[in-house]
């Protein structure tokens, strides 16, 4: 080991963060922008099958709500961008791996949003298992993730608030409401358990993030939490678990459940869901569109810069 | 507080919520089809100030009524015939020059009517408007500056923004049309007598686009009807993807 590598080493086994500026291994810089611009670009994808609901949600309050949590979200999207750019790497080559397919976002935001319940459930189950790794992440080793987690993680847990009260609003409302309710939370449940990646045995990242301390929990023991603290929320809305065999187990401490649907899994990562073509699609599309209009804020500025030289010559 | 005023003023606060939520609906079709990141921000934000707008007259028309009906009843139970706003804000979203030439219009005119309607008589329209002032003053900035960035952009965004300009101008006369209704308030010292804001509008809005390099159309043409319900053909289908589930469940809580 090189004396640079020691250094680095001796700083995350004493939990200090490595910043910008600091010396780091190649792969440690790969791994990280290989998770921060796939947290990024999901952040940027998702606002596709919520902002699906925002022109027909159904109180003005609720707009509100939803049109306030998209926003949120590209705020993220653009932090993350942000502390991605401190490893060097640009937006624009950020946003050509996102549209080529060669980085990846979250699969859950490849299953469509079918009802207003969705919305409800994205914010509940999707945002609540965001946090969960989310939190797990604050403690990231490298600095501009690790601070922006803190910050996202406060919103975040405004989002699946939201996301729940609007749940909670269907299923103690009609009955065609309570089914609404019954339908999202049937659908996404288990692409919510999905977000936390393959099995720990077969996570191809999992194991050098975790020895530098980017991952601080294991996908299952995260995944695991999530099961256990969803069950309670179930029970109150008063909807049925769709996980049949869910069980309490006195001696794990944990709630164990069924396996789940991994050729599904893998089929969405590898583009084969319900939406991965539309939502990278939508993304070129509306790129595509904006390009004339990228192209004359900087025709204006550069206007503008030459004038200023004019001026001061 | 005579009846004849008092629904007037329910009247009043029920158009200019109508114009806040249909505007603040086309607003928010932009997001996440922005030109960029922080744009898709930009637009979550504007239109989400005038879906604030819009709740806050709805609530106070709501209340003036007394009728067991509120905000959304206002927003989600009304046909297209029986809106009231102006046909400027139902104009689809269209290109990004479109959307921020209607904005821009919409924001001289705000950044104009604002601060006569905080002078009302009316406690309630006046709290109002002193909140929107401050966001009409964001608004007018970002809307301003981008009419001049692609004005005096490139020869395709100064095409497209002389287009819209065009397209939008003969829409903007009925923003200073009174009628009945507006009178009396204006009388009264609670609405506002738009009739006298065009000079203040046109010289502003002419400043802007002369800056950037766009031309100020001729008073051609000019289509009315939003006050009194008669919409151009977008309006129906607008309300009609915005109602559709309110409408699908009948007396539901959401």
């Amino acid at each position: 080991m090189t004396s640079q590598e020691e250094n680095f080493m001796r700083k995350i086994e004493a939990e200090e963060k490595i910043e910008p500026k600091d010396w780091m291994p190649e792969a440690y810089r790969k791994n990280l922008i290989r998770q921060i611009s796939q947290h990024a670009h999901s952040e940027v994808i998702g606002m596709q099958p919520e902002g699906n609901w925002i022109t027909r949600a159904p109180s003005l309050r609720r707009k509100a709500v939803l049109l306030s949590k998209v926003q949120d979200e590209a705020g993220h999207g653009l932090y993350l961008y942000s502390a991605c750019e401190t490893l060097g790497i640009s937006r624009s080559e950020m946003i050509e791996q996102l549209q080529s397919g060669a980085a990846k976002y979250s699969s859950i935001f490849n299953y469509p949003t079918l009802t207003w319940a969705d919305v409800g459930a994205i914010g509940w189950l999707v945002d609540g298992a965001a946090i969960v790794n989310q939190v797990s992440l604050q403690r990231t080793s490298y600095g501009p993730y690790s601070r922006g987690m803190i910050r996202i993680c406060k919103e975040e847990s405004f989002h699946q608030r939201q996301g729940y009260e609007a749940i909670l609003a269907l299923a103690k409302g009609s009955p065609e409401q309570k089914a609404m309710a019954q339908d999202a939370l049937n659908r996404f449940y288990w692409p919510a358990l999905m977000m936390f990646g393959p099995h720990d045995s077969e996570s191809a990242h999992s194991q050098k993030s975790m020895e530098w301390k980017i991952k601080r929990e294991t996908n299952d023991d995260l995944r695991q939490k999530f099961v256990d603290q969803t069950v309670k929320q179930i029970e109150v809305l008063g909807l049925d678990h769709p996980d049949k065999n869910i069980k309490w187990n006195e001696e794990r401490g944990h709630y164990d459940s069924s396996d789940l649907n991994w050729d599904e899994f893998w089929s969405v990562i590898n583009g084969n869901g319900h939406c991965n073509r539309q939502r990278i699609e939508h993304h070129v599309a509306a790129h595509d569109e904006g390009e004339w209009v990228r192209d004359a804020l900087s025709a204006y500025n550069e206007k503008k810069r030459a004038k200023k030289a004019q001026n001061a010559a | 507080m005579s009846d004849q005023i008092k629904n007037a003023i329910q009247e009043y606060a029920t158009r200019l919520g109508d114009d806040s939520v249909v505007l603040g609906h086309r607003i928010s079709e932009w997001v996440s089809y922005g030109p960029f990141l922080e744009e898709d921000i930009a637009y979550g934000n504007v239109s989400l100030d005038y879906i604030g707008r819009a709740r806050m007259f709805y609530t106070y028309a709501a209340e003036l009524a007394d009728d067991g009906r509120d905000e959304d009843d206002f927003a989600f139970m009304r046909n297209d015939r029986e809106y009231r706003n102006l046909l400027l804000m139902e104009m689809p979203k269209g290109d990004f020059a479109y959307s921020q030439v209607r904005q821009l219009f919409a924001d001289v005119y705000y950044t104009i009517l604002l601060p006569e309607l905080l002078q009302s008589k009316d406690e309630t329209l006046s709290a109002i408007a002193a909140k929107a002032i401050k966001e009409t003053k964001y608004h007018l900035r970002r809307s301003r500056d981008w009419v001049l960035r692609l004005g005096d952009g490139t020869e395709e965004s100064h095409k497209r923004a002389q287009k819209a300009v065009d397209q939008l101008w003969g829409y903007t006369h009925e923003l200073f049309d009174m009628d009945e209704t507006e009178q009396l308030l204006a009388d009264e010292g609670i609405g506002v007598d738009v009739s006298k804001l065009r000079d203040a509008w046109l010289q502003m809005v002419s400043d802007i686009l002369t800056e950037a390099t766009l031309t100020v159309p001729e008073d051609s043409w000019a289509v009315r009807g939003g006050r009194t319900g008669y919409h151009t053909e977008n309006l129906g289908h607008m309300l009609t993807e915005m109602q559709i589930v309110h409408r699908s469940h009948p007396g539901c809580k959401w």
